[in-house]
């Protein structure tokens, strides 16, 4: 596999959300608008890549007893530092996220692609393992939350495009459900045939 | 009675799965069947209860009169993986028909959402329960993480329950697997709306 389809399948074949169905709780939980959904899947292509980067690195030095300790050490340390960055440039979108910035610990795609791929591959393949998986996921989010804000508030990246109420289910939490569903249906649609 | 109110409002209104979107890694996971949904809950309300204790008491006696909250993440995450643990070895020896029942998933709790997500929920957010705005103390803070594990489990059991029943249905292809999951699920979560404002 050449370095470019090694991105290029974290976006179609391997995409985290409609594929792989991992990280479930940040998909639903803050994808309400578009501009939610990509600073969600951009923080966690930040632990994604640099966790792959330090855990392909340092993989040959642990022993296998304590490999997934240690693993979720890294990524809780680089999530301790993104809460910092975040903290200090874009401190809005860190009170919107809120609690998922630190469950960002927990999601599996991070820990998955640590144990899946990192601790097996080069430096630099897993870091590209890392922006084309957070890529994908990025891409997903902020299609999940286009569609919940264009049909919740009638909307797209925070621009009205019409007067009036859209339909407020969309924007709470039925609507987080549906509209994955939905759109996994199409995904599968368009991937499989 | 502010207890009740805690109750109430983390199972039913907030309920931690349809409406606050914690754990949903095992709720689409291990709720094919009824059972194992049942399992899961018991071993989620025990992990989480502990836990909960745990982190709050490592918050308010190491983390804040040292001044480093920010190691916040790291602290619980390691407390709640050295919980699991020892909870597994704890269960191995003083009761082996629940480690039987429970084992399985015990390992799995470490990286469910819901655990960490309550844990700091409890230290970092002011409730509303009874009146003024205040932080949870340590007894409100346990009653909580309890009630949202028995959250936890009633929309589990539910949703296993029609899982179960989705088996039988014969469902398009492209709609097949996680797809129709999740748009019962959506369903279910509508219902649960019909709680707001109850508390």
């Amino acid at each position: 596999m050449g370095k470019f389809g090694l991105i290029l399948k974290g976006i179609i074949k391997e995409n985290p959300t409609f594929v792989l169905v991992l990280g479930m709780c940040p998909t639903l939980g803050t994808t309400t608008s578009a501009i939610n959904g990509m600073g969600m899947g951009l923080a966690t292509t930040f632990v994604l890549i640099l966790s792959n980067m330090v855990i392909s690195a340092i993989a040959p030095l642990i022993p296998a007893k304590v490999k997934i300790p240690s693993y979720i050490v890294v990524i809780a340390a680089l999530v301790t530092v993104l809460q910092f960055v975040m903290q200090a440039y874009v401190p809005a979108l860190y009170a919107t996220l809120g609690l998922f910035i630190p469950l960002i610990v927990v999601n599996c795609i991070v820990l998955g692609r640590a144990e899946a791929f990192a601790c097996k591959n080069s430096v630099i393949d897993s870091v590209l393992d890392g922006v084309g998986i957070g890529l994908g996921f990025t891409l997903s989010l902020t299609t999940i939350g286009f569609v919940r804000e264009l049909l919740g508030g009638l909307s797209v990246f925070g621009n009205k495009l019409v007067e009036g109420d859209g339909m407020l289910a969309f924007v709470l939490a039925p609507g987080a459900f549906l509209v994955l569903g939905y759109l996994m249906v199409l995904f599968n649609k368009a991937t499989k045939k | 009675m502010e207890y009740i109110i805690i109750i109430i409002s983390a199972v039913f209104v907030n309920n931690i799965l349809l409406a606050q979107f914690l754990g949903v890694c095992p709720f689409l996971g291990v709720s094919n069947k009824v059972s194992t949904a049942v399992g899961m809950s018991g071993a989620v309300c025990f992990v989480m209860a502990v836990a909960t204790l745990v982190t709050y008491l490592v918050q308010y006696y190491l983390l804040v009169p040292l001044g480093i909250e920010f190691m916040q993440t790291i602290a619980f995450i390691l407390v709640i993986a050295a919980l699991v643990q020892m909870v597994e070895i704890i269960l191995k020896k003083i009761s082996p028909a629940l480690y039987q029942a429970l084992g399985i998933f015990l390992p799995l709790i470490t990286t469910n959402c819901a655990v960490l997500g309550v844990a700091i929920l409890v230290v970092s957010k002011e409730f509303t329960f009874g009146g003024d705005a205040h932080y949870l103390n340590l007894a409100e803070s346990v009653v909580y993480a309890i009630a949202s594990a028995l959250g936890f489990g009633l929309a589990m059991t539910l949703f296993a329950g029609l899982r179960e029943q989705l088996e039988l249905s014969s469902v398009p292809k492209a709609f097949k697997g996680v797809p129709i999951a999740l748009i019962t699920a959506g369903i279910l979560a509508m219902a649960f709306m019909g709680f707001s404002g109850l508390v």
